[in-house]
């Protein structure tokens, strides 16, 4: 059955309208949907700088406020509180991410934008991966930028080349775990303000119930325990092993695993949501 | 109890943008549609007619491939809605209630995504998206974020996001709810100019004037069952009602009239004869040949046609006409 509509409009006969081209490939569509995101983080900034005011914030309170007594009551370990603090702050930089892409997420399929991408012929998982990678891209970023801001304060690594391109891929890893949770929470949560909500076990609870800024030995059993297993910890402690020399261990593998275990689970979660929903 | 027209059968001559049988969804355990049959020839203006919350915008959903149906037969454009929903949104496109456009991207912005994502090149695309923004009356706002638009810019721009597709069948889920009274007549010209250029278009509304004034064939959508279907004028002639009402000077000239023409409810109060009639101006020039022949006086005349309010009532249900039968 011939369904094209006549080439040129009636309201507007002068223009003659361009034949509609062949269905492009799902990357095509997904690079898209990534320029969209990446162009929405461009023109609005606010977001992405909200990304970094909080583990800045946290990493000159703790470097300059707390920091003296941390270092004081870490004696033994020898090392400067700074260099201890910083892979922390680092994957809190990361789990700062996890909130815009919830909201945005979320604001999204409130707002019907997604609605009309799905009754579009286009490959409906670009509109998940464009987000995820626009997130992880925007996050990677403030990380890059956090970690500018430790040494301006006097965070030192002895690591090599080889060392930091391992720390790159596994905060890549993390990143990418946190953000396909992200976008999983993005669409359970059915109110933006729900969000944020959502969001802050990722980037504030689970950081301060790690090592991230005391180590496990300091920490009461029950805790120590929970500490211990959870993937911020593994995280923290193998990018401290990878910058400052400090033995991996267990936390190597732990975290590999974590990572893998979580960007798997979340993404299809995320996508079996997708594919599910109905539009709000 | 108001008779119903039967469903036409389906015209075999025109192709079908759109064929529905048995359609059926639920939510919940109550059922939202419960066996809806469509016919909607191509180029027509189609309109779904319901209260809110009648299901209309499931209907569209369904009919867009947003949602999946419990149950029966579509095709929208030939394509089997079940089996091949990628065939059916390359020819669809859907404007819905909420406009679907990105706020925070400007209007040109907008129309240009979309036209990437249909994999325009980008010479086409800016070239198509100039157009759009022309027709559309958005040259202005076309560089501003579509945040700072209007409802009724917004609704344009969601119809011009629309058109970037070439779509032959546009749903309009109730494109006008919400608009001032001139950005409705707006895009009332819209909807027209669309099938003037062949477009199929399925249209929801609450409002009735809305769905006579722009659609070729109506169907009341009522607790989960079309309970009319026709032509505007088909339902309008569903309502007994229409009568035109002679007034007199007195009493005298009621009783006499009301004698002679043998029909008619008088009102004494009012010194009224309404007549039955279907508003026609043949029926209307009977009645006034009538008036001359006789040498009645009257002193004044309302026709009183009966709208799509009437047919609205009486086949959605009015608290004292709650079961009406369709077949």
């Amino acid at each position: 059955m011939s369904v094209s509509a006549p080439a040129t409009s009636a309201a507007a006969p002068a223009t003659v309208r361009p034949s509609r081209p062949a269905q492009p490939s799902a990357l095509r569509n997904s690079l898209t949907m990534l320029r969209r995101n990446l162009r929405h983080a461009r023109r609005y900034p606010a977001m992405t700088i909200s990304l970094v005011i909080m583990p800045i914030t946290m990493l000159l309170l703790f470097n300059y406020v707390f920091g003296g007594t941390m270092s004081a009551g870490m004696g033994a370990t020898g090392a400067e509180y700074i260099d201890y603090l910083v892979p922390g702050i680092l994957l809190m930089a990361v789990g700062a991410g996890v909130l815009p892409t919830t909201v945005g997420v979320c604001v999204d399929l409130t707002e019907g934008i997604v609605a009309r991408f799905r009754t579009m012929p286009i490959s409906a998982s670009s509109i998940l991966t464009g987000r995820a990678v626009g997130a992880v891209i925007q996050t990677l970023l403030s990380v890059v930028l956090v970690i500018g801001v430790a040494f301006l304060v006097g965070f030192r690594s002895g690591a090599e080349p080889i060392e930091w391109v391992a720390a790159a891929g596994l905060i890549a890893l993390m990143c990418s775990a946190l953000t396909w949770l992200a976008v999983a929470l993005g669409q359970l949560v059915k109110a933006p303000e729900a969000a944020s909500s959502a969001a802050i076990p990722f980037s504030f609870l689970l950081p301060f119930l790690s090592s991230a800024f005391v180590p496990l030995d300091s920490m009461p059993d029950w805790l120590r325990h929970f500490a211990e297993w959870q993937p911020y910890t593994a995280f923290i402690e193998t990018l401290r092993g990878l910058l400052l020399g400090d033995e991996i261990g267990k936390f190597g593998p732990l975290a590999v695993g974590w990572g893998v275990a979580i960007t798997i689970g979340a993404f299809l979660w995320a996508r079996s949501q997708f594919n599910r929903a109905t539009t709000r | 109890m108001t008779r119903l027209l039967q469903p036409p059968a389906p015209p075999t001559g025109t192709p079908a943008a759109i064929t529905a049988t048995a359609l059926r969804k639920s939510f919940g355990g109550k059922a939202v549609l419960d066996g809806i049959d469509l016919h909607i020839p191509k180029g027509s203006i189609f309109s779904l007619l319901g209260p809110n919350g009648a299901g209309k915008t499931t209907a569209v959903q369904i009919l867009s491939t947003l949602i999946a149906p419990d149950g029966g037969d579509v095709r929208v454009a030939g394509h089997d809605l079940a089996r091949d929903p990628a065939a059916v949104r390359s020819v669809i496109g859907v404007t819905g209630q909420f406009s679907a456009v990105d706020n925070l991207l400007t209007g040109e912005e907008n129309l240009l995504l979309v036209a990437d994502l249909y994999g325009y090149r980008s010479r086409e695309a800016r070239h198509l998206a100039a157009g759009l923004v022309e027709r559309f009356d958005l040259v202005e706002a076309a560089k501003r974020p579509a945040s700072t638009y209007s409802g009724g810019m917004r609704r344009r721009l969601d119809i011009a996001m629309t058109l970037v597709g070439d779509p032959s069948i546009i749903f309009l889920d109730e494109p006008t709810t919400g608009l001032d009274p001139r950005s409705r007549h707006g895009m009332w010209e819209i909807v027209r100019e669309l099938v003037g250029d062949g477009v199929t278009v399925f249209l929801t509304t609450q409002y009735l004037e809305e769905a006579d004034q722009l659609a070729d064939r109506i169907a009341v959508l009522s607790g989960g069952k079309l309970v009319a279907e026709g032509t505007p004028e088909e339902l309008k002639r569903l309502v007994p009602g229409g009568h035109v009402v002679l007034r007199f000077a007195d009493v005298a000239g009621l009783d006499r009239a009301a004698h002679t023409l043998g029909v008619g409810t008088r009102d004494d109060d009012a010194l009224t004869l309404q007549v039955p009639s279907d508003g026609s101006v043949q029926s209307v020039k009977a009645l006034l040949d009538w008036v001359e022949a006789t040498e009645t006086e009257v002193e004044g005349l309302t026709i009183d046609t009966p709208d799509l309010d009437d047919v609205f009532f009486a086949v959605t249900g009015r608290p004292d006409n709650e079961k009406v039968t369709t077949r």
